[in-house]
């Protein structure tokens, strides 16, 4: 992709992970990789994002706050779940407290491996969520603009 | 008087990454009172002793908290070692104090730049994240991670740092003190931080002591403890005194973390001088049996670890108290009576670190 079609807007939800991932997402903001030039904004606003950026595992008690800032997302939108821990509940998947990964509660398109997840893979991540915006817009019979 | 309105505050909130949780009872726009509710990120990682021998324990050990993940682990292995009379060498000693240190660093710079963002001070935040990244990409050279270190183990450690190696880095942080000089005033004097910072969240001496406050919150109150002070690791030979203020706003609470920064900095710098020469880890044989507490510094305070072997290959028991934990009861004591607007500044000058206190 040699360009971006969209300035994705990214909504960043910290399930049950250790911190580890997501001071990672955090630092992907800042200046050595500051995605900000690519027109990507970590916003607080469900309602505004393209993307939904999770981090850690599920629960029972965070499961509906998944769920909640996943409904709210505008159509159509995109999964990035980030670490070992989103993806499959990782290090701490025989927990009596971790039901597993993300795509337990929400679908998920775009798993990041690591643990913790570096800054690089990401971006990689949030880039390759685009490829599937695209394609979601694209199903719905309009380009992304 | 107006009339009574709740809001909630989290756990998705812009100013946290993480999920904490407080129901603000509020008076037109002053806080009367505020109820958290936790478990959004309770794992129950510590039944998983149960499941993973506790050589293997160090590893989820330090998964507890990715910001001080290093002296997790260091505080495990060193319950662990003390329970099975391990004496490990100096020159593992003088590391483990060594990255101690260096995850001070990066976990202050890391608070600063929240700080600044919560009180919308943004070029601030992003300088203090600039530096930060060089302390990371220390880590990343020495441990192979930049969050996530695992060099822990129980008897030493997995990775040595050849003297050259030390040498450069120790001059990599000199230039990393000169760098966080100009962000260090800002903090220091800058009339808007100063607008926001003083004499918000007030907490005497007294009532951060009888609140169990730990840590910076305890220093800035005027109280010199610090559990470094102990001389675990190498603490015992490095010479330092507490960073202390007396004001115990957040201004002060401040002011001893940016302290702490230079404190951490020049403990590095003398780690490096007296480092001494040899290995880093003694073989390990047996299983545990007998218990231990013990108590170590983190950068957000004191925390505990409480450990109890069998002697089988798996714990009976282990248990961490960490500083976040203790530092929750003075927050909500300084809360009641603030402004809406400055529940944000107040929820981070504790350094909250909620992966940490649920585990
Ligand atoms: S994947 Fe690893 S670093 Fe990331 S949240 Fe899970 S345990 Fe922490």
């Amino acid at each position: 992709m040699s360009f971006l079609p969209k300035s994705p807007w990214l909504v960043h939800y910290d399930a049950s992970s250790c911190n580890g991932c997501d001071i990672e997402v955090l630092a992907c903001l800042t200046p050595i990789y500051d995605v900000e030039r690519f027109g990507v904004l970590n916003i607080g606003n469900p309602k505004h994002a393209d993307i939904f950026v999770v981090t850690g595992s599920v629960n029972e008690q965070n499961k509906t706050v998944v769920k909640n800032i996943y409904d709210q997302m505008a159509e159509p939108k995109v999964v990035v779940a980030v670490g070992a821990c989103a993806s499959s509940g990782g290090i701490f998947r025989e927990c009596y407290n971790v039901s597993g990964g993300v795509d337990t509660v929400i679908p998920v398109d775009v798993y990041v491996p690591g643990c913790a997840a570096r800054p690089e893979a990401i971006i990689d991540g949030v880039v390759q969520g685009l490829g599937v915006l695209e394609a979601k817009y694209q199903e719905k019979g309009k380009a992304a603009s | 008087m107006g009339e009574r309105t709740i809001i909630p505050f989290g756990p998705q909130h812009p100013v946290l990454p993480e999920p904490l949780h407080l129901d603000l009872v509020l008076e037109d726009e002053k806080v009367v009172g505020a109820v958290p509710s936790i478990g959004f990120v309770h794992r129950g990682l510590e039944k998983l002793v149960e499941k993973r021998d506790f050589q293997e324990m160090a590893f989820v050990i330090e998964r507890i908290c990715g910001i001080c993940s290093f002296i997790h682990g260091q505080g495990y292995v060193q319950t662990i070692e003390a329970i099975m009379n391990v004496e490990i060498p100096d020159r593992a000693r003088y590391l483990r104090s060594f990255w101690g240190e260096l995850s001070r660093v990066h976990s202050h710079l890391l608070w600063a730049g929240l700080m600044a963002d919560a009180f919308g001070f943004e070029s601030l935040f992003m300088h203090c994240w600039r530096v930060r990244e060089k302390v990371l990409d220390i880590f990343e050279e020495t441990t192979g991670g930049r969050v996530i270190h695992s060099v822990c183990k129980i008897g030493g450690l997995w990775k040595n740092v050849d003297n050259d190696t030390l040498q450069r880095i120790g001059a990599v942080l000199r230039e990393v003190a000169k760098e966080i000089q100009p962000l260090a005033d800002v903090f220091r004097r800058d009339y808007t931080v100063q607008k926001r910072c003083v004499g918000l969240g007030l907490l005497t001496k007294e009532e951060a002591f009888q609140l169990g406050a730990v840590g910076p919150m305890l220093r800035a109150s005027g109280v010199a403890m610090d559990a470094r002070k102990l001389g675990y690791a190498a603490y015992g030979e490095l010479e330092f005194e507490p960073v202390t203020e007396t004001g115990g706003d957040c201004q002060a609470r401040t002011l001893v973390r940016i302290g702490e920064i230079y404190q951490s900095l020049d403990l590095i710098r003398q780690c490096i001088e007296k480092m001494p020469d040899g290995e880093v880890a003694v073989p390990v044989k047996g299983n545990p049996q007998g218990e231990f507490l013990s108590r170590l510094e983190q950068p957000r305070g004191e925390a505990i670890y409480y450990g109890k072997g069998d002697g089988t290959k798996y714990l009976d028991r282990f248990r961490v108290r960490t500083p976040t934990f203790a530092n929750l009861i003075p927050l909500l004591h300084v809360l009641p009576g603030c402004d809406l607007a400055d529940v944000p500044l107040l929820a981070l000058t504790i350094d909250p670190c909620i992966s940490c206190t649920e585990r």
